[in-house]
């Protein structure tokens, strides 16, 4: 289990003071100037030696994404934070920016110097709002102390950080879609290229990045990328929030190592599952657009990114739904199609429509009201989904579903044989 | 299922000509200094959520005029933002604003049973607003609260770790017209795991 010495989020609950008093006694802001003078290259070099991978569910690599912001565009640079935070299953961000705020504002003064950035956007979703009543007071409460604003922290950068909230749609988490919405349309997504480090917001070179690798960041340059890439395993390094909600006894958000076994996380921090490890049916690891695992792989399976990939899901945000043996399976995954649809942003056919379609089948499999062929008909459709639409909401879509047939067919099968003889 | 903010319809009902007060209109000018003085654009979110909330709770089509006027926009600009945000209301809504999370995480811990209470307690439909304009009750798409599941979202506030009975509390005390606690109904702080093992 990780050690409360290697915690980075030490008031992830709130038990302490969240404003800035509170925070300058956890050692945040306590020697910030002097991480800005390790200048930007070394900031940058430090976070990729780090090997700290995005939170926000792509798991890209964090030092590379911010080393491809040009240095000399003659243009404004912005940094843009991802609090639009709406992965079913994923709750962890709402915790650092209620109970930690400032550990995320020093991040973004780190990074978006590291990005030559001198103007922030924190993007943050709509309904959360007593969050972004807590995170404006820490913002306010940073101009008031010169943290932020002219000269921050003494440092020479001007650096200042606005708060935008947006209005309801889990599309705005992708990031150009963010960007779009961010700059008053409907959040569609963009065609890529131009990547957002060229051509982002306003047409200016911008990073969009998650709120936890932000708030990690100043913890890395202030502990040493070494620490950090001594937790966890090489290539999934760190400590990660893990949001594990469902069919759990306590379910909670905790900070944990990197690469933790599932079975510990849920029985160690969670309370074990509702009923007992083996009334255990399926979990889906990383938020709701990732594949569902059954309980044979959950037995052994490690919580990183390459573990979850080996078999054939992912660490996406690491939120892990847990159901168990009470669960309607085809539901749970039903109930998901019903979001993607909700949610999609209309723009691309193979999704507009595709969700919609996908989202009426998976109703109708809960009570086996298909036929066999039904099955690969759904299945090829995802296929026909996935990696034919601008962004990653097709994917993320036809991904649940894909994983639920994987491994729980014969139960669909036994639906529509059991309905067949009850029509017969 | 049918949600306010999905209805693509501007609501008849034109209410009288939408003024900004003039608390919100000195609020304006400080959203606006977020942005760069050729991109005001970006405000349209921020100054929607400002009429929504001067207008009741809904936006009608006089104050979307005014949020274009405002920013030298034109109206159906405007217009396509509010319709592809949930948070935008485009028809009245009752005084408490029940917005009922649906998605796998509530639902596995009993957020259709949650649906149920509302619809009798309120006495209305989901969708629907009551015949007292006391309720309106949605239910809507993950709220990011899933450790606190189940929840709901009444006007600005969260809900957490319901059950039937503490719901059915709530919403009977907002009835009565008593205050309510808002957060966890089981005394949690945040999303730690509950201390029930610590004896």
């Amino acid at each position: 289990m990780l050690k409360e010495k290697d915690k980075i989020f030490k008031n992830l609950y709130g038990f302490e003071d969240w404003k800035l008093e509170g925070a300058k006694k956890r050692g945040i802001w306590s020697n910030t100037k002097e991480l800005i003078k390790m200048g930007s290259d070394k900031i940058v070099e430090e976070i990729k030696n780090s090997q700290l991978r995005g939170r926000g569910g792509a798991g890209f690599p964090a030092g590379l994404k911010w080393s491809f912001m040009p240095k000399d565009s003659g243009k404004d640079h912005y940094l843009v934070v991802n609090a639009d935070e709406s992965e079913p299953g994923t709750c962890k961000d709402r915790e650092i920016m209620r109970n930690d705020p400032h550990l995320l504002l020093e991040g973004c003064l780190v990074a978006a110097f590291a990005m030559h950035a001198h103007t922030c956007y924190i993007y943050i979703r709509g309904e959360y709002y007593s969050e972004s009543s807590n995170l404006q007071k820490a913002i306010d409460e940073a101009y008031a102390n010169n943290l932020i604003g002219k000269n921050a922290c003494g440092t020479g950068w001007d650096f200042d950080i606005y708060l935008h909230r947006g209005a309801g749609a889990y599309i705005c988490g992708e990031e150009t879609a963010l960007l779009e919405s961010l700059e008053g349309k409907k959040g569609q997504p963009r065609l890529k290229p131009p990547f957002p480090a060229g051509a982002g917001l306003y047409g200016c070179p911008t990073t969009v990045t998650n709120v936890e690798t932000i708030a990690v960041s100043p913890t890395i340059l202030r502990r040493g990328s070494k620490w950090f890439a001594n937790l966890g395993s090489a290539n999934n390094t760190g400590t990660k929030i893990f949001s594990i909600s469902g069919h759990v006894n306590n379910p909670c958000n905790v900070e944990e190592e990197m690469g933790i076994p599932l079975k510990d996380l849920i029985e160690k921090h969670a309370g074990g599952v509702i009923g007992g490890w083996e009334n255990l049916l399926a979990v889906i690891p990383g938020g709701a657009s990732v594949p569902l695992l059954p309980k044979s792989i959950c037995d052994t399976v490690k919580m990183d990114f390459d573990s979850l990939k080996e078999v054939q899901s992912g660490l996406g945000t690491a939120a892990v739904i847990v159901m168990n043996k009470s669960t309607d399976i085809v539901e749970a995954i039903a109930r998901l199609s019903h979001f993607y649809k909700h949610e999609s942003c209309g723009q691309c056919t193979p999704c507009r429509e595709g969700t919609g379609w996908m989202y009426r089948m998976m109703e109708k499999m809960i009570h086996g009201n298909v036929k066999h062929k039904d099955i690969d008909k759904i299945l090829d459709v995802t296929k026909q989904i996935e990696g034919h639409t601008i962004c990653a909401l097709g994917d993320a879509a036809a991904w649940p579903i894909q994983g639920l047939f994987r491994h729980f067919r014969p139960e669909i099968e036994k639906r529509i044989e059991e309905r067949n003889r009850r029509v017969a | 299922m049918h949600h306010p903010g999905t209805n693509n319809k501007v609501y008849k009902k034109i209410n009288d000509n939408f003024e900004w007060s003039s608390e919100n209109f000195k609020k304006i000018s400080e959203i606006i200094k977020k942005y760069p003085s050729n991109r005001i654009q970006s405000a349209v979110i921020p100054l929607l959520d400002l009429a929504q909330r001067q207008n009741n709770g809904w936006l009608s089509k006089n104050s979307m005029e005014k949020v274009a006027e405002t920013l030298s926009m034109s109206y159906i600009r405007v217009l396509e933002v509010a319709t592809f945000y949930s948070m935008f209301n485009l028809e009245p809504i009752g005084k408490n604003f029940i917005q009922i999370c649906r998605t796998t995480p509530c639902w596995l811990r009993g957020s259709d049973k949650l649906s149920k209470v509302a619809q009798e307690v309120c006495e209305t439909n989901i969708g629907e607003t009551s015949d007292d304009e006391i309720f309106t009750v949605v239910e809507v798409e993950c709220l990011g609260a899933c450790c606190n599941a189940p929840m709901v979202q009444i006007n600005d506030d969260y809900y957490e770790d319901l059950d039937e009975e503490s719901f059915k509390k709530i919403l009977q005390d907002l009835k009565d017209n008593k205050s309510i606690k808002v957060g966890s109904q089981i005394g949690r702080k945040s999303s730690q795991p509950e201390r029930k093992f610590d004896a």
